[in-house]
């Protein structure tokens, strides 16, 4: 595998660090007037999620990670895996764990494109589009004529995720909902 | 990516810069001097990457290795020992590798000398620049010794080895292959101490260690400990200018050369070709003086009120 050069650090790049594919966040060269010269970079971690900072002697080299990042179709669930399927015609199937998925667990939603990250050929991470829309399984009944702002309620949503949404809304709706944040954005428009 | 990286007005702020740099000097008497970019012999310090070109000085030799000076010091010594009196120039310098937010591999360089000054006077001399320059605050000074000891609370000079490995493991995020003394010092420098200096007005960082001279003389705290004649200045943390009582001794002068060769071989880095004129001018006699050399795209930072280096370059390097 190749690897990397702290000068060729950029934003996205997958290396490994301490064993763990890393991806950089932010590169930074540092050096004093005369002197050695260092890096200062920062690093998500890919399998905990967590940044790291470090600092390398500029002209270290990193191992590059095999971490790609592949559109691919959410299928169903066993219970015990989520499965996936790729969207280049391939119809290849992935199936990722509940700690690849465990970001986007509550906006899984069949036929759905989501972006799995692979790394060593299995999913690392799943992520969510910014957006999407879920159906309304449970809440309380609507209010007639109620469209101003004031007052939410939780709702259930067909992946059994709870948002607060507006208190005209019904059972049986389909929302679009900011995954992000996980809140209500609007009554999907059908 | 056919257009300048800066905005226009920044070509402006830099010709004023200039103009003022040379009334600057023109009152004081101090002469502009030009001395070529290109060398047969470059800087040989081990942290410095010389670019080199091949060139045909239109010779029988044709096409030999040469060199982009780092700095125009060798050459400005060789006028100082053939009686130029105070001189200035305003140069680009070439530093591969050295690419980053306050680094452009080719940049603009203000160098001075001044026979009969010591490191105080030239000191003063800069402040009264820079004050001009950038209508701040009068400039602070304090010792390499006690930045380190404020900001850090380790003695620099007394601490040993091992504290300082701990320390930039611990507070630096330094977790690589074992460093060097000196390579710990820089990295803790340039992580912990650089951000806090010059944030109330410019900073001077006097009184390195003695490992840490290049080409300044070296001198002894009054606990013994050796220290180089150099200073650095510091404004909101970017270091602006570096300066040295210099050294004229020839032999001395040659033992650095060669320490620093066997030292780049070690670091598997290539040897650099000494500079001969420079050890036979300093043979023949280079008045005693002190020089600092200043970081004119930086100032231009300062002075704009920009954060990057590309902010005040027409044309940095991805765009050259």
């Amino acid at each position: 595998m190749a690897s990397y050069s702290t000068n060729e650090f950029r934003s996205g790049l997958k290396v490994m660090l301490d064993g763990d594919p890393c991806s950089v966040i932010e590169n930074e060269f540092v050096k004093p007037g005369k002197g050695q010269a260092f890096n200062r970079v920062k690093l998500r971690n890919l399998k905990s999620g967590r940044v790291w900072e470090r600092t390398f002697k500029s002209g270290e080299s990193l191992e590059a990670a095999d971490v790609m990042d592949y559109d691919m179709e959410y299928l169903y669930t066993d219970g015990e895996f989520w499965h996936f399927m790729m969207t280049d015609g391939s119809f290849e199937q992935h199936a990722a764990d509940a700690k690849a998925v465990e970001e986007s667990i509550n906006w899984l939603k069949e036929q759905e494109v989501y972006v799995v990250t692979l790394y060593n050929g299995a999913p690392l991470s799943v992520s969510s589009p910014n957006f999407v829309e879920l159906e309304v399984i449970e809440t309380d009944p609507g209010l007639k004529g109620d469209t101003a702002q004031g007052g939410t309620k939780p709702a259930t949503l067909s992946t059994g995720a709870t948002v607060n949404v507006p208190l005209f809304v019904n059972i049986g709706e389909i929302l679009r909902i900011d995954t992000r944040k996980g809140e209500y954005v609007s009554r999907a428009k059908s | 990516m056919w257009q300048p990286a800066c905005k226009l007005e920044q070509l402006k702020a830099r010709a004023e810069l200039y103009a003022l740099v040379r009334d600057f000097f023109a009152r004081r008497q101090v002469l502009e001097v030009e001395t070529p970019l290109i060398s047969r012999a470059s800087a040989t310090d081990p942290m410095l990457d010389s670019v080199s070109l091949n060139l045909s000085a239109g010779d029988a030799v044709g096409p030999r290795p040469f060199y982009l000076n780092t700095s125009p010091e060798f050459p400005m010594k060789r006028l100082l020992a053939a009686g130029s009196g105070p001189i200035y120039q305003i140069c680009k310098s070439f530093r591969d590798g050295e690419n980053g937010r306050r680094h452009n591999p080719e940049f603009t360089m203000l160098e001075w000398y001044r026979p009969g000054f010591d490191l105080e006077q030239l000191m003063d001399e800069v402040e009264q620049l820079v004050l001009g320059v950038l209508q701040c605050s009068p400039a602070t000074r304090r010792s390499y010794r006690n930045a380190f000891v404020e900001i850090t609370g380790i003695d620099p000079f007394s601490v040993s080895d091992a504290a300082l490995s701990d320390l930039a493991r611990e507070r630096a995020a330094y977790n690589g292959p074992v460093l060097s003394r000196d390579e710990n010092l820089d990295l803790l420098l340039s992580v912990l101490i650089e951000p806090e200096l010059g944030k109330q007005g410019p900073e001077f960082v006097y009184h390195y260690p003695a490992s840490q001279a290049a080409l300044a003389k070296v001198g002894e705290t009054a606990d013994g400990y050796a220290i180089a004649e150099r200073f650095e200045l510091y404004i909101e943390g970017l270091e602006i200018a570096n300066g040295y009582f210099e050294l004229t001794d020839a032999r001395e002068q040659h033992k650095r050369f060669k320490e620093d060769n066997q030292q780049r071989v070690k670091l598997g880095k290539p040897e650099i070709t000494i500079d001969r004129f420079l050890l036979d001018a300093l043979a023949a006699g280079m008045p005693s003086s002190a020089g600092v050399a200043l970081g004119l795209d930086r100032l231009l930072m300062l002075r704009s009120k920009l954060s990057r280096i590309q902010d005040v370059l027409a044309f940095p390097i991805e765009r050259s």
